[in-house]
């Protein structure tokens, strides 16, 4: 953590600047424990810049820091408490999340949702596989199941029914794997399709010199297209708590693997994961998010969480090739006509709204509940996920997007 | 510290009203040699941030629109085609000597990244909306943007000439990459406070008495408070205030109807139309002073 004594301006190194050296050291090293990203370079400029008069003044220097470390806004919101507290002793509400993440491995709040596999229910999990008009047809021929198949016994067991440790590892690492073959399917797919539509004339001229300049072998340009997006939106109730982990790792996988992918968590507010979800080490995500799921068991507001996401989230995430996905059971707890409105909202910005309720595989299941009434109208693919297999059989359907 | 008070009044000179942080970001922009990477909501002024540095720095300003597709030979440089090609064919049968002759600058058409750097006087290189440029592109420019040195296949290494202050704006309409974010300084445009609004409207719009420019910020803060789906900027309330002082309008409480009809300066769609009615109209215009 020495970045910031090799600074240019430290060359007569005297007492006074060692110490403030060390101290800017460690402020740097406080920044980063909340997530800022600071470098090297930063540090070597934070530390010119109080050598040359910026921390004559507290305000001034906050104000120098405030510009250099910040790099986006929630940086720019929460640094002058971080400052406050570090430099001039002023008490900050609470460290953010990520100061405190590694701790929470003993969280109960979602890690250890998984042993709550219920005993009885329904025997006709297995046999649900998207009631859409794409599925069947597509399993053969094209070997993309090399992923899944390796937990083939698992593949059409109801997720809530998974009881020992061992298998629920399993399913995760099968739910990982499937983003990862859903991933490279769709570039492929990408690729095969690109085809030349517009000359390019600057190839085109270069190339065709030799034959002075008669354009002969004509250069094509094509269109770049936009990869598919992927937003998830995961119902973190209650009443889903025996399918949010399978899920949550499945989304990991897809943060991870998909170039364009953000997650949503929500339960009776909205919250941003796509950061916390980044993290490379899954375990360590999902402790992470055990932090944000805070509040889980309460009721689930549905249509609130999408008018958040319309209001604030939907600009920047949705673009014209986006899919949002819908994790929920649809048992709405507040106003279900909101949801309605919010559904259809949501449907006018998107490519396709996939809805995924994991109870419609169980037994004498109907859409009764007012929320998934109100929202149904808006599905272009209302199916179970309760399965691996189901959740398979989703990958075609996106690939045509 | 000299500089930032030099620059926080020549800012004050060229008419933008700026708060006290811009200044400081804009000193540190000269001293560090950083980009200054501005984000905010929709019509706060961050163009007008660019605007006012080259009129403090005295200096051009060059402007990039980013918009999707947007690649090199938009952004950096192109080849006058016409013109080569008419010179092949003026030149017909002389294939060896044609080549050098047509890739050199008098074909060379320069698009802004190029002419930024090509300078004698550093300029002000305003990337506005960077969100919308592909990801791609985003990389290319933060390698243009540290090195400050273009390729061209054709002409060999382009050195910049001199380093132009870059201003890159950005709506979050997508989620920049860390590199580029942590390549620059980064300042937030939130809406002005009351008091700073008047003064832009008084700086802005002629014949805006203070009086006046008080009531129509207060007015919009008010307005901006309610539940809107597009919450109007600075743009809109100088269109506001323009609008009303053309309409020969001293004081909002003397002509309440006034305020609600011209309101369509300020509410951008038909929803926030109905939201502010008659009546929200007039219990916002009661709480202005």
């Amino acid at each position: 953590m020495s970045c910031c004594g090799t600074a240019p301006d430290f060359e007569e190194m005297n007492e006074v600047s060692r110490l403030v050296s060390g101290k800017l050291a460690a402020f740097l090293r406080t920044l980063r424990d909340n997530g800022f990203a600071v470098g090297l370079a930063e540090g070597q400029d934070a530390a010119s810049l109080m050598a040359s008069g910026y921390a004559a003044k507290p305000g001034l220097l906050r104000s120098a820091f405030k510009h250099l470390f910040s790099a986006r806004r929630s940086d720019w919101q929460k640094f002058d408490g971080l400052f406050d507290a570090f430099w001039l002793g002023k008490r900050v509400r609470s460290r953010s999340l990520a100061a405190g993440s590694t701790k929470a491995a003993n969280n109960p709040s979602l890690k250890t949702i998984q042993d709550g596999a219920q005993p009885g229910g329904s025997q006709s999990a297995s046999d649900q596989v998207p009631s859409s008009e794409d599925a069947p047809s597509s399993r053969g021929g094209e070997g993309r199941m090399e992923g899944a198949s390796r937990a083939e016994n698992l593949a059409e067991v109801d997720f809530r029914k998974l009881a020992d440790p061992e298998q629920i590892a399993q399913a995760h690492e099968a739910a990982a794997q499937l983003a990862r073959i859903m991933r490279t399917r769709l570039t492929r797919r990408d690729l095969a399709r690109r085809r030349g539509y517009r000359l390019d004339l600057r190839r085109t001229i270069h190339r065709n010199i030799s034959h002075g300049g008669v354009p002969i072998s004509l250069v094509k340009r094509q269109r770049k297209d936009k990869p598919l997006r992927l937003i998830v939106l995961l119902d973190a109730s209650g009443s889903m708590s025996m399918y949010t982990s399978v899920f949550l790792r499945f989304i990991h996988g897809v943060l991870d693997e998909f170039r364009e992918a953000e997650a949503f968590l929500f339960h009776t507010r909205l919250a941003h994961v796509s950061g916390a979800m980044k993290e490379k080490d899954a375990a360590r995500a999902l402790d992470r998010l055990s932090l944000l799921a805070q509040g889980a068991g309460g009721g689930t507001k549905i249509g609130e969480s999408l008018q958040t996401f319309n209001r604030w989230h939907a600009a920047r995430v949705i673009h014209s090739r986006s899919v949002v996905m819908i994790v929920s059971d649809g048992y709405e707890t507040g106003d279900a006509d909101l949801l309605g409105r919010e559904m259809a909202a949501l449907a006018k910005r998107c490519r396709r709204i996939v809805w995924l309720n994991p109870m419609m595989a169980w037994e004498g299941y109907a859409p009764e509940a007012r929320g998934i009434k109100a929202a149904l109208p808006h599905i272009d693919l209302y199916a179970p996920a309760n399965t691996l297999k189901s959740l398979t059989a989703l990958e075609p359907y996106l690939a045509r997007l | 510290m000299k500089d930032r008070e030099h620059i926080a009044q020549a800012l004050a000179a060229s008419g933008y009203i700026a708060d006290s942080e811009l200044a400081t970001a804009i000193a540190l922009m000269q001293r560090l040699r950083r980009p200054l990477l501005l984000e905010g909501e929709a019509g706060v002024g961050k163009t007008e941030v660019a605007k006012a540095l080259a009129s403090v720095h005295a200096t051009e300003l060059i402007r990039l629109q980013c918009y999707e597709g947007l690649d090199q030979s938009s952004a950096l440089y192109e080849w006058n085609y016409q013109r080569q090609l008419l010179a092949i064919e003026a030149h017909r049968g002389h294939a060896d000597t044609i080549e050098d002759q047509i890739f050199s600058e008098k074909y060379l058409l320069e698009r802004p990244l190029l002419a930024a750097i090509r300078r004698d006087k550093p300029p002000v290189l305003l990337i506005d909306e960077i969100d919308r440029a592909d990801d791609e592109f985003e990389a290319f420019l933060l390698e243009l943007l540290s090195d400050f040195q273009v390729s061209i296949p054709e002409l060999g290494t382009i050195r910049a000439v001199s380093i132009p202050h870059v201003v890159l704006t950005s709506n979050g309409t997508r989620e920049l990459s860390d590199a580029l974010r942590r390549r620059c300084l980064y300042h937030y445009v939130d809406y002005p406070d009351v008091e700073r609004e008047a003064r832009i409207i008084m700086a802005r719009i002629n014949g805006a008495s203070a009086s006046l420019s008080l009531q129509i910020a207060r007015m919009v803060e008010g307005i901006r408070k309610e539940e809107l789906r597009k919450v109007p900027g600075v743009a809109e309330t100088l269109d506001w205030a323009a609008a009303l002082v053309g309409l020969d309008v001293r004081d909002l409480h003397d002509a309440p109807e006034t305020v609600h009809e011209t309101l369509m300066c300020l509410l951008k769609t038909q929803e926030d139309k109905v939201r502010i009615s008659r009546e929200v109209s007039e219990r916002i215009l009661g709480k202005v002073a």
